[in-house]
């Protein structure tokens, strides 16, 4: 490492710490939370100035793994979608999201398979299996919600976290026992690597199509999700229930109708990130702990905020790749696993509802 | 008509005070307890079905005793005081190590091997340090945001066990096993000794517990969780209550975590500490009750016994549909019956009906089996003339 290397990181990182805290100046309560504020921004600014470090050594190889987490941080993100529609809509802290991925992918990858067996074209195949794995989904939705919600409404929110956790369960096993246990490899989507920017950097970077793909499909639904809250009857309504729950149901919304549209329309973001992770992991058990994953992803971009959803999905991403190569090396493998967290945790200290997430006002 | 207070006059402040005001509570808690301590080692000693038999004692008494330890740790934080965590599993996981570090002593600071019931107990003082650490976010998180940021405390310290060699000594295939047993010259070895012993620390634990959460401590705790900005402004200072409600339920947690992996266990690997232990853990106390005592025993009884029974008795359940389907002639029936009995087919079962049960079970009484009991006792009260 040069002496440049190391001056112009120092230079970055000392401007952001000095960023942050007058950024913060606001939020700040007592004298605990303003050394907390310093500790974390001196810690970002650290590791944000190691991290411009490397990128000035191998500039080629830190892109690679930059451009490689922020996209499979939107696969993360399509997880996290769907629990930021439904937390909006009815306040439910949906635990079930990543079993409904699982059943979703379950339900096409095997109706795929029937069909295709049965000697139907492929072409007709994909949709009416897509067709197949919505229905299902629209058959969970309409279950959770009259007998797991409905009875539930008004409890307050740890009761429905765990009443989630219980359909969780009930989801995993029932999907199982009727389409089976096994890892069943899907292919939508292309899944060899490419070449880009061969121009820039020697030997240009590598990444994996399917990457690509699951990012434009994150874009894509982004915007249809935008534009039915919307320009639709019906997503006015989902958004007036999101708002206030009685005052929506006084000026006659039906309440539970809305509910069973929102938990259809987090099963049909499901059925999506289950054409992507199934393509990428196979379609098998250990996807219902994608919900683990797409937890922190939530807690960083607030749980009431599509746009933090995405957003968040690609600090994790590119986060947690960076860290297990870069510290990995320094404090042993496998950070992977819970730098997720104590990002979000460290997000939390200085913004307790998330980087998007509505400011909460507490009132006696 | 049994159970009445009339005629029971309470001429003293303990008397007025006590945990249990009514006679008939006190009599029934004293045959429990008798029937515990006494009776059951005896049974067994006797071979008295179905205390003869050392499944019981080993794959349901010990396991429920040490849970139940556990769900009274994890009630005092989140129904006593209020704060969600999902972390518990990390803090049974930091008090099984440490205890394991200190019972083989710890070089590097010139600590020498320590008796069993010292490490133990260093354990869960090691568990409660964490526990302060990672509790002093929720003097700004508050509610479902502080349960997924105690899953980093979680995901964190599955890591640390996992990767860093100094706490379990360098062992290369990552399980550590106990050391001998040795409680002040008891060793305990055979099952009814381990059941006895974690009957003890159940007991005393129990006991002291729920003694904080009736004392100026636990109000505090109450306080905080109903609204706490309403007790700060009454002068309850969140910063000291909400840790040591964190202090006190890690460390009872960090006691089971290290009784769970000594005395149940005998030798582990990080995993027997994931996050599903801690899923497990909240159900207890929420099953049986946020806010009470009692209730984690029932949770921990209820969410420990649910899995064993129906993983005994789908099986025999199927039997039936097996012989019917091979005695049919409808190949389709046979086939069906196959599938349906197949262990796979049993455990997704199991899956299905325990999510259903709980589910219902939070349907119908949100607030745990600790208030069936309170209901129940109203009720007997005015029994046989409810008017």
């Amino acid at each position: 490492m040069s002496a440049i290397s190391l001056a112009i990181p120092g230079g970055i990182g000392a401007v952001l710490a000095g960023l942050m805290f007058a950024l913060l100046k606001g939020d700040r309560r007592s004298a605990v939370d303003t050394i907390v504020h310093l500790c974390l921004a001196a810690v970002a600014a650290l590791f944000i100035g190691f991290l411009a470090a490397r990128a000035i050594d191998n500039p080629g190889g830190f892109t690679e793994i930059l451009v490689g987490g922020l996209l499979s941080g939107v696969l993360y993100s399509l997880v996290a979608l769907g629990f930021v529609l439904i937390f909006k809509a009815s306040g439910v802290f949906n635990y079930a999201q990543g079993a409904m991925v699982l059943v979703a992918g379950l339900a096409l990858v095997r109706s795929l398979d029937f069909l295709l067996a049965k000697g139907v074209a492929t072409v007709a195949a994909i949709p009416l299996a897509i067709l197949f794995a919505g229905a299902v989904m629209a058959l969970c939705a309409f279950v959770i919600e009259k007998w797991v919600l409905r009875p539930l409404l008004n409890q307050d929110g740890l009761t429905l976290f765990m009443a989630t956790i219980g359909a969780t369960f009930a989801l995993e096993g029932a999907a199982q026992m009727v389409f089976g246990s096994d890892v069943y490899p899907l292919s939508l989507f292309p899944t060899d690597p490419m070449i880009l920017l061969e121009s820039l950097f020697p030997g240009g970077i590598l990444i994996n199509k399917l990457d690509v793909w699951g990012a434009v499909i994150a874009g894509v639904l982004v915007v249809t999700l935008a534009l039915f809250f919307q320009y639709t009857k019906t997503g006015r309504a989902l958004r007036a229930v999101a708002d206030d729950h009685a005052a929506a149901q006084s000026v006659g919304i039906p309440i539970s109708w809305i509910w069973f549209i929102v938990w259809l329309v987090a099963g049909l973001v499901a059925l999506v990130a289950a054409t992507v992770w199934g393509t990428k992991l196979g379609v098998q058990f250990s996807i219902t702990f994608l919900a683990l994953k797409a937890l922190p992803v939530l807690i960083i971009g607030g749980f009431t905020s599509v746009p933090g959803a995405i957003v968040g999905g690609l600090i994790v991403g590119a986060g947690e790749k960076l860290a297990e190569l870069y510290l990995g090396e320094l404090i042993g493998g496998g950070i992977e696993y819970w730098f997720a967290y104590v990002l979000a945790l460290a997000v939390l200290l200085v913004r307790p509802q998330g980087l998007f997430g509505e400011k909460i006002i507490e009132r006696i | 008509m049994l159970y009445r207070e009339t005629g029971q006059f309470k001429t003293t402040y303990a008397s007025d005070m006590a945990i249990f005001p009514l006679r008939q509570d006190r009599n029934a808690l004293l045959v429990l307890l008798a029937f515990a301590f006494v009776g059951v080692p005896l049974l067994a000693h006797l071979h008295i079905w179905p205390f003869g038999s050392e499944y019981l004692l080993r794959a349901i008494l010990l396991p429920f005793l040490i849970l139940a330890l556990a769900a009274i740790g994890v009630n005092i934080l989140i129904g006593y005081c209020g704060q969600i965590s999902l972390g518990s599993g990390a803090f049974m996981a930091i008090g099984a190590y440490m205890a394991y570090k200190f019972a083989n002593g710890i070089p590097e600071i010139g600590l020498p091997a320590l008796p069993v019931l010292a490490s133990i107990l260093l354990g869960g003082l090691c568990s409660a340090l964490f526990g302060i650490l990672f509790g002093i976010p929720s003097l700004r998180i508050k509610g479902l945001y502080l349960a997924v940021a105690t899953l980093a405390a979680q995901f964190f310290f599955d890591w640390v066990f996992l990767r860093v060699g100094w706490f379990t000594n360098y062992i290369p295939s990552g399980s550590v096993s106990a050391p001998e047993l040795n409680f002040l010259g008891w060793v305990v070895d055979d099952p009814v000794e381990r059941y006895l012993l974690c009957l003890i620390f159940v007991s005393v634990f129990a006991l002291i517990a729920k003694n904080l959460v009736r004392g100026n401590i636990g109000r505090q705790w109450m306080a905080i969780r109903d609204m706490d900005i309403a007790a700060e402004l009454m002068g309850i200072r969140p910063f000291f209550a909400k840790l040591s409600a964190f202090a006190v339920s890690s460390f009872i947690v960090g006691v089971a975590g290290a009784l769970w992996a000594f005395v149940y266990l005998g030798a582990w690997e990080p995993l027997a500490f994931d996050i599903n232990r801690s899923l497990q853990l909240l159900f207890m106390v929420i099953i049986g009750g946020l806010g009470s005592i009692l209730g984690s025993f029932l949770g921990a009884g209820f969410i420990l016994i649910l899995p064993i029974l129906l993983n005994q008795l789908l099986p025999v359940l199927m039997a039936p549909l097996v012989s019917l389907g091979s005695s049919s002639g409808a190949h389709w029936l046979t086939e069906f019956a196959h599938h349906m009995s197949s262990t796979e087919t049993v455990s997704h079962l199991e899956f299905i009906i325990f999510g259903s049960l709980i589910c219902l079970l939070l349907i119908k009484e949100p607030h745990g089996f600790a208030r069936l009991i309170s209901l129940a006792k109203e009720k007997l009260r005015l029994w046989p003339f409810p008017y």
